[in-house]
């Protein structure tokens, strides 16, 4: 049910950290990670998963295949 | 390691002192700090030259007056990482190209530790009068961290003044909050007014917790830069815009750039040369799309100058970078040290230098005025360019093998103007010549007939004088606008006298890359 950063991608320049709406975006050892039980893939909120509109590196903000897609309750 | 100005002591020269450099500066051919409604190149100082309210804000501006960019220093904070937009000249991975050069890296830093830099930089460098928040990353895309230390700053040392580069896309939304932090000067980087030359410009933006993309992107961006130029205007806050001049997508524009943003009020127009290696793998860089030569620069800034002041002094500087001209001490400001660092903020001392440094600005706009008043009479059309090697404070006092960059000065009958400035890279290390050689600096200089400095030695000045360049040391320690109409003046007496051929000179290379120098 989320997305994840790419680590190596990862510019840890913060700019997804302000835009979710979940407050699941922090910093951890010079890049970002996404707090999967938070992410809501932006569902409810807005159009966009937000991380992945304003990340600057493609490819960085992915859906994480490990869990399962998020429903909306 | 530290780097003291040469001051002589000088008796001030009154309240009128000011109102007299900036008419001598006026009568003697522009240089970038005239005012916004200012229609020619030497016109006289007249209610259309720059309003003493503005004068007063930007005097001590090293980035705003190409003659306080002697004398004053800013440092840049990269408290900012995160952006908004997309530019095709950037890559994330390195600083912002907005305000700094592509291919390095700054530091980052929190609020708290870029205010206990700041401040322990000021007690240090006297000099250091203004803080800006810019690359890497938009100011106004991390407002919580842009104003937090602007809030810090100003708690300690109240007398530095603050400004802050921004893409221009929120810059609507925070225009009160600027207004509020007594912000005085706020950069706006605008490449096009048109969405059809921005789509090549801008891939995309983030704007309303959406992507946009393409012409529709460009519009939105457009649309906000200037609507955020005119709010800024209205409340009395001076605007810089800089542009990037990328050859063959906004060249041409730019002109239309330059109406655009006069139009609206803005004080100052930026051009700078695209900086595309691929080897920052930027779109551009990768695509190969070239930067502009000097001549093509200068061409454009000379084709917006009648429109308005534009700024031939920048050196898009690493965005942390600390000192005056091209020198950086930003070594001796890591945070590490800065931490450590017994920090006492003597706010006395700095205004005694500051003192000190108006008086000896009073002191070379006399002795210019003295100088150009022998050239009356003089009509020869000629007009050449001369290369300064300087260290700050207006005098030619850097021995040419340590200049990391020179000086540029055009002169003609009309007096002598400063039309940019070229980084080399070290001529001398260490007592030997370094392994690329003199060739670079050549081909920097190549549109310069002379250049002044403190001292040269016998090798590299045979070499200059083999591509035509003259090295001369006999201004060594004179006032730099001075001694180059003195130069003119003699130069064109030995033409006179057939004892020397003018020649025009050719194009000169801008040098890519990062100025890494620590
Ligand atoms: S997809 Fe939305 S909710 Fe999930 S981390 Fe990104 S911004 Fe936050
Ligand atoms: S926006 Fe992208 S590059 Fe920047 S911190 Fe977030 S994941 Fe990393
Ligand atoms: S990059 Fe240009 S505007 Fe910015 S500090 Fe350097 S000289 Fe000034």
């Amino acid at each position: 049910m989320a997305y994840k950063i790419v680590a190596s991608q990862c510019t840890g320049c913060s700019a997804c950290e302000p835009q979710c709406p979940n407050v699941a975006i922090f910093e951890k050892a010079g890049t970002f990670v996404i707090d999967p039980s938070k992410c809501s893939e932006c569902v409810g909120h807005f159009d966009e998963p937000q991380c992945v509109a304003v990340c600057p590196v493609d490819g960085t903000c992915v859906i994480d295949p490990t869990v399962p897609r998020y429903q909306a309750a | 390691m530290s780097k003291l100005l040469q001051l002589h002591d000088f008796s001030a020269l009154g309240t009128t002192s000011f109102e007299q450099m900036r008419n001598s500066a006026a009568q003697s051919g522009c240089s970038s700090k005239g005012g916004a409604g200012k229609t020619g190149c030497g016109s006289a100082a007249g209610p259309s030259d720059l309003p003493p309210e503005i004068w007063e804000k930007v005097k001590n501006h090293p980035c705003y007056s190409e003659q306080a960019h002697h004398h004053f220093a800013r440092m840049h904070v990269a408290v900012a990482p995160a952006c908004n937009i997309q530019c095709n000249y950037c890559n994330r991975k390195y600083d912002c190209a907005n305000e700094s050069r592509p291919g390095v890296v700054s530091e980052k830093l929190t609020p708290e530790q870029a205010a206990r830099k700041v401040v322990a930089v000021a007690s240090t460098i006297p000099q250091m009068t203004v803080l800006g928040i810019a690359g890497p990353g938009d100011a106004l895309a991390n407002p919580a961290k842009t104003f937090k230390t602007f809030e810090l700053v100003t708690e300690t040392a109240p007398d530095i003044k603050l400004c802050l580069s921004t893409n221009g896309l929120m810059l609507p939304d925070y225009v009160e909050q600027i207004a509020a932090m007594k912000v005085d000067h706020v950069t706006i980087t605008i490449n096009m007014v048109d969405p059809e030359v921005g789509a090549k410009i801008y891939p995309w933006i983030f704007y309303n917790h959406r992507r946009y993309t393409g012409v529709e992107a460009s519009k939105i961006l457009s649309e906000r830069q200037l609507l955020g130029l005119e709010m800024l205007v209205a409340r009395g806050i001076l605007v810089k815009v800089n542009s990037v001049m990328i050859p063959g997508i906004n060249d041409e524009h730019l002109i239309e750039v330059n109406k655009a943003v006069k139009s609206r009020g803005a004080f100052l127009h930026n051009i700078m040369p695209l900086i595309s290696e691929a080897e920052h793998g930027t779109a551009f860089g990768l695509s190969g799309q070239r930067g502009p030569t000097a001549q093509e620069l200068k061409a454009l800034q000379d084709a917006c100058e009648g429109e308005m002041n534009m700024m031939r002094h920048c050196r898009q500087c690493r965005a942390d970078a600390v000192g005056l001209l091209g020198e950086d001490r930003s070594a001796e400001f890591t945070t590490e040290k800065v931490m450590a660092m017994d920090v006492e903020y003597d706010l006395a001392a700095r205004q005694a230098y500051q003192a000190k440094v108006e008086a000896e600005r009073d002191a070379i706009a006399v002795a210019k005025q003295r100088e150009l008043d022998k050239l009356e009479g003089e009509t020869a059309s000629i007009k050449i360019q001369v290369a300064i090697a300087t260290k700050g404070g207006g005098v030619i006092n850097e021995h040419f093998g340590h200049a990391h960059e020179f000086q540029i000065y055009e002169v003609s009958t009309a007096g002598a103007k400063f039309v940019g400035h070229r980084r080399v890279d070290l001529y001398c290390e260490g007592g030997y010549a370094s392994e690329t050689g003199i060739e670079p600096i050549l081909k920097a200089l190549n549109d310069c007939t002379a250049v002044l400095v403190a001292k040269i030695g016998m090798c590299p000045k045979d070499s200059l004088a083999g591509a035509g360049i003259e090295a001369v040391e006999t201004y060594a320690f004179e006032y730099i606008e001075q001694s180059v109409i003195a130069y003119f003046k003699e130069y064109l007496e030995r033409v006179g006298k057939s004892e020397i051929r003018h020649v025009a000179r050719g194009d000169a290379t801008i040098r890519q890359g990062a100025f890494t120098e620590a």
